[in-house]
């Protein structure tokens, strides 16, 4: 109950983490399964169709539904620390933001038990996505799931934006700001442009598949290069969404193991709104083969090789913060460590695929499958476990085994690339993706097999993890407050966990790294920016939850309003709307009782403060 | 020692990428890295100058990666603070520069090759050409200069420009021969996209669709063969010439009232499955059941046409064709009879 009612950004942090956790190993078990089926030609462990119904849901999962709220998760548990906040500026929206998106999520998982799951790719092409070609509900669960979850995360972005513009504390300058603080407000604004684009385009294939209209139907006069457009306007800066807080954790894990500040801060920052700007110009190059002529492919392709520039100066940034530093390589840093290399490796094969003549060749092969990989697994995975590692002392006031931490390192890492690296010859070789099995003396066998291979080294990594975090849930909470000790950040001034108003008193920030500051000016703590007083916070309270439900609720009952049911009774309710009008009557009466009823929220005051 | 051990290990996979670039792996019908062909040849020279300019900045900053990490280790009693240095604006611009120039030298060949791909012959009169109709599962390739269809074999004349213009019948598909060139979409009519290539050596290539479709996608395959000049013009006249119907007249009638009511052979039926004129000297049946009798997975014609026939779904699942036992109502006498029929139908 106090889970459901709370408003804490660091609980919600800790839901989201969960949440992200679960959808995340649904991903890992549906990938392993793909992988399983692939070990050999001509498998026949899971039919085609199922088949295609793991790989849309591996990828539709792991990209909406695994790791967008485990950064979630870092985000709402970080960001109000880092910047000297006491909570985000809409707590009540972030707990709203957090269940519209798992309500989301479990819908698009509940289409596994109720007749079959999305079949069309994560990138749902028509005509393929049309009811004429999947005439299950799988493509329904898909829009109206992840339109529910994509309301969750755009709640969730214009949050973040919203606390980072006005809650920064006394001093913190925008060039003060940490960059995982920075990234954070660039992913945001990311989301901010980029959501809408796939709630057009989610709705307009709702009216598709639901009310029968033609948007992108050819016969209807639809068009089904329209939606790629829609979809990779979208598609491609969410790749930016996803990869930039990775880049924010390393450049905050790297100075701190390095006990160096960060090289080249500002470059740094203009680097990752450079990416973020470009990353909206280069949608096209996803759609290459479609057709679209060879001046659209040439301005693309130039366009998206223009993006290794900013990415460049973030490596090497990192790579010269190293240089001259006291490197440290405790468990995130050994994960960071290994980013560097491994994300690199992504990024060049990016552009390779940047030029389009090439890509005539390296599209919907297993070499965009290596590509995307390296870049998402490689670098976000890898930026995630580094950034978990470094937090978990600070959200959970527990320290994670470093012995275990580095087994978890070397297991995943080597497993990644057995998987991974050869599968970009399985490409050049002549394999495309998404293919349920393949003949046999393609000379694609042994290659297969060692990739098979690999993901159950991952697996091992992971289980390596989970042991990790059940064995450390069971020690006693010492974690210091600056337990890495050479924390830079205003996170590491307070203790671990922080207390529910995180800051006694505002600290006032005198530089980058404020806390690092304070320390090498010989002070224990942070200077307060004002006198100790009475802290104001919000109450918690059911409605952001009831508000999902009712969202839930709805969702399924528009989406089943074409069928018949085998009670007449059942069918009347679905068929005229009645279901659909309930859980909309739900969330509306829920925002109704929140506006009518002033919440004024509670203080928590100076004695009880000086309690303790 | 240890750490010296690591990050020559990080070097490995680089060694790999050189070896087997060089050594050029995979099937020569099959393989990116065999090109056949002036078309797929451009590809992958763009993809040798972009792996090596790659390779350049990979050896660079894994150097630098393995010099730090080893270099700047913190030893035991270490407790000093270093220099916080805080950028440097000539290293900075330096690393900005650097990629800025490597991309621009793989720009410009890159901007060029695209426009010389672009030239599709569809004006060339010395061009053949060639509709691709991409259906749920399989090819249909039309010459409408000449008048014929067939499906799954795309038979074309060595050396000769090939004009493609190409479509779908219902979703997307992606027609590509690897080693003759790089793929290209098949939209609805509306977007026909249009493009072409060559196959200067005579042999055959495996073709393969690229764009998910449908459950059989990963077996929607096809083969290119090209052949020379004075075979190909025998295989259009053979290809225009009068059907040849099962002899036993009963069998010619179940075949024409089942079968023709979707295929076609010669010119008779109807173009709603794959042409099936001269099926018995195609390299495959169904795309994907191989005829090639003397390789461990191949079988005969007459076997691959009555595997098909007795279980069209297990071959390829989700495709169209009615079962000819429980939808077309065959006795597996009639079936096999038909394979047998269809086994002999020979072009030349
Ligand atoms: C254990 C780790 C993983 C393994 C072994 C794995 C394996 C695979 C395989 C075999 C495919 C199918 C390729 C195809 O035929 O199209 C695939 C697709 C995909 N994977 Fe993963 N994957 C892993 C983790 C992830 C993660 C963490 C993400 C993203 C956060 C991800 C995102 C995707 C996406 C977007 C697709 C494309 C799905 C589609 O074609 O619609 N994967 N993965
Ligand atoms: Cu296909």
């Amino acid at each position: 109950m106090d889970w459901i009612m709370t408003v804490d950004h660091k609980k919600i942090a800790i839901l989201y983490l969960w949440a992200g956790g679960l959808f995340f190993g649904i991903g890992g078990i549906e990938a392993l399964l793909i992988r399983w089926q692939l070990i050999k030609p001509m498998n026949d462990f899971v039919d085609a169709q199922t088949f295609n119904e793991l790989i849309t849901m591996h990828g539709t999962t792991m990209i909406f539904l695994g790791v967008m709220p485990i950064i979630f998760a870092l985000m709402n548990a970080v960001i109000p620390l880092q910047i000297g906040a006491r909570d985000v500026a809409f707590p009540f929206l972030n707990a709203l933001g957090f269940w519209t998106f798992l309500f989301g999520g479990l819908l698009l998982n509940l289409s596994w038990m109720m007749g079959g799951a999305p079949d069309a790719g994560w990138t749902s092409y028509t005509p393929l996505s049309g009811t004429a070609y999947s005439g299950t509900h799988g493509v329904d669960f898909y829009t109206i799931g992840l339109q529910i979850a994509g309301l969750g995360t755009l709640i969730g972005g214009i949050n973040f934006l919203a606390t980072i513009i006005t809650m920064r504390a006394p001093g913190m300058s925008f060039m003060r700001m940490p960059m995982f603080a920075w990234t954070t407000f660039i992913t945001s604004a990311i989301i901010l442009f980029a959501f809408p684009a796939i709630t057009v385009g989610l709705v307009l294939l709702t009216f598709d598949r639901i009310l029968g209209a033609n948007f992108f139907v050819p016969g209807g006069g639809g068009s089904p290069v329209l939606w790629q457009h829609i979809f990779w306007i979208f598609g491609h800066p969410e790749v930016y969404i996803l990869i930039l807080p990775a880049f924010g954790i390393i450049s905050e894990v790297i100075p701190t193991f390095a006990r160096k500040r960060l090289f080249g801060y500002s470059s740094m920052v203009f680097a990752t709104i450079l990416i973020a700007f470009l990353g909206f110009m280069v949608w096209a190059h996803h759609m290459f083969t479609t057709g679209l002529g060879p001046v659209a492919n040439a301005l693309f392709a130039v366009s998206t090789m223009l993006i290794a520039v900013p990415t460049g100066i973030k490596i090497f940034n990192w790579l010269f913060t190293l240089w001259g530093g006291s490197v440290r390589f405790a468990t995130p840093n050994l994960f960071a460590s290994g980013f560097i290399p491994t994300f690199t490796m992504g990024g060049v094969t990016g552009v390779m695929l940047a030029s389009a003549p090439a890509d005539f060749q390296f599209h919907d092969t297993y070499f965009v499958v290596a590509h995307f990989h390296y870049v998402i697994v490689g670098g976000l995975v890898m930026g995630l476990f580094a950034g978990l590692h470094y937090w978990w002392p600070k959200m959970f006031g527990r320290m994670l085994s470093e012995t275990l931490g580095k087994w978890t390192f070397w297991t995943f890492i080597t497993g990644f690339h057995l998987t991974f690296f050869v599968q970009h010859f399985l490409g050049l070789m002549g394999m495309q993706r998404r293919v349920f099995t393949y003949l046999p003396n393609q000379h694609f066998d042994l290659l297969n097999l060692v990739s098979t291979i690999g993901a159950g080294l991952m697996g091992a990594g992971m289980l390596l993890f989970l042991a990790n975090v059940w064995i450390t849930s069971r020690k006693p909470m010492d974690a210091g407050g600056d337990p890495w000790e050479d924390g830079r950040t205003l996170e590491w001034s307070i203790p671990s966990p922080p207390p529910e108003y995180n800051f006694k008193q505002t600290p006032l920030v005198r530089g980058l790294d404020a806390f690092w500051k304070e320390k090498m000016a010989g002070n224990k703590g942070m200077t307060p920016a004002e006198p100790i007083g009475s802290i104001h916070m919000p109450s918690a309270t059911p409605l952001p939850f009831i508000m999902s439900v009712g969202i839930f609720i709805a969702g399924l009952g528009f989406m089943f309003s074409r069928d018949q049911f085998v009670s007449g009774f059942v069918s009347f309710l679905f068929n005229n709307y009645i279901v659909t009008a309930l859980g909309l009557l739900i969330t509306f009466g829920a925002m109704l009782v929140r506006s009518l009823y002033d919440d004024h929220g509670w203080h928590i005051e100076p004695e009880e403060l000086e309690g303790r | 020692m240890m750490r010296t051990w690591q990050s020559a290990r990080r070097l490995l996979p680089l060694i790999a990428v050189f070896g087997m670039v060089l050594a050029g792996c995979g099937r020569e019908d099959l393989s990116v890295l065999r090109p056949q062909g002036p078309a797929a040849e451009s590809s992958l020279g763009l993809m040798k100058l972009a792996i090596s300019i790659m390779i350049v900045v990979l050896l660079i900053v894994f150097s630098i990666a393995a010099y730090v990490m080893i270099r700047f280790r913190r030893k035991p009693g270490q407790n000093g603070i270093p220099e916080q240095t805080h950028g440097s604006f000539k290293l900075e611009v330096l690393w900005t520069v650097i990629p800025l120039i490597l991309v621009i030298v793989l720009a410009v060949p890159t901007v060029r090759t695209v426009f010389a791909l672009g030239d599709n012959h569809s004006g060339d009169k010395n061009a053949i050409k060639v509709k691709v109709t991409g259906h749920q599962y399989w090819w249909e390739f039309e010459y409408p200069d000449y008048g014929i269809k067939t499906a799954q074999d795309l038979i074309i004349p060595a050396g000769k420009d090939i004009a493609f213009e190409l479509t779908t019948n219902d979703v997307l598909h992606s027609f590509w021969v690897p080693s003759l060139s790089g793929k290209i979409d098949t939209n609805p009519t509306g977007a026909t996209n249009r493009f072409s290539f060559s196959a200067p050596k005579e042999g055959v290539f495996r073709g393969k669709c690229a764009e998910l479709c449908g459950p059989s996608h990963g077996f929607m395959e096809f083969k290119v063969k090209a052949v020379s000049n004075d075979e190909f013009n025998q295989w259009i006249e053979a290809q225009k010439a009068p059907a040849v119907l099962p002899e036993d007249p009963a069998l010619a009638k179940t075949f024409k009232e089942q079968c023709l009511k979707c295929h076609a052979v010669g010119d008779q039926g109807l173009s709603v499955g794959p042409n099936l004129t001269g099926i018995g000297s195609r390299e495959s049946v169904a795309g994907i059941l191989l005829n090639d009798d003397t390789r461990q997975d191949g079988a005969p014609v007459e076997e691959n046409l009555k595997t098909w026939l007795h279980d069209t779904q297990g071959v390829k699942p989700g495709n169209l064709m009615p079962d000819p036992k429980q939808d077309m109502g065959l006795s597996d006498d009639e079936i096999d009879r038909i394979a047998e029929y269809l086994a002999g139908y020979k072009l030349n």
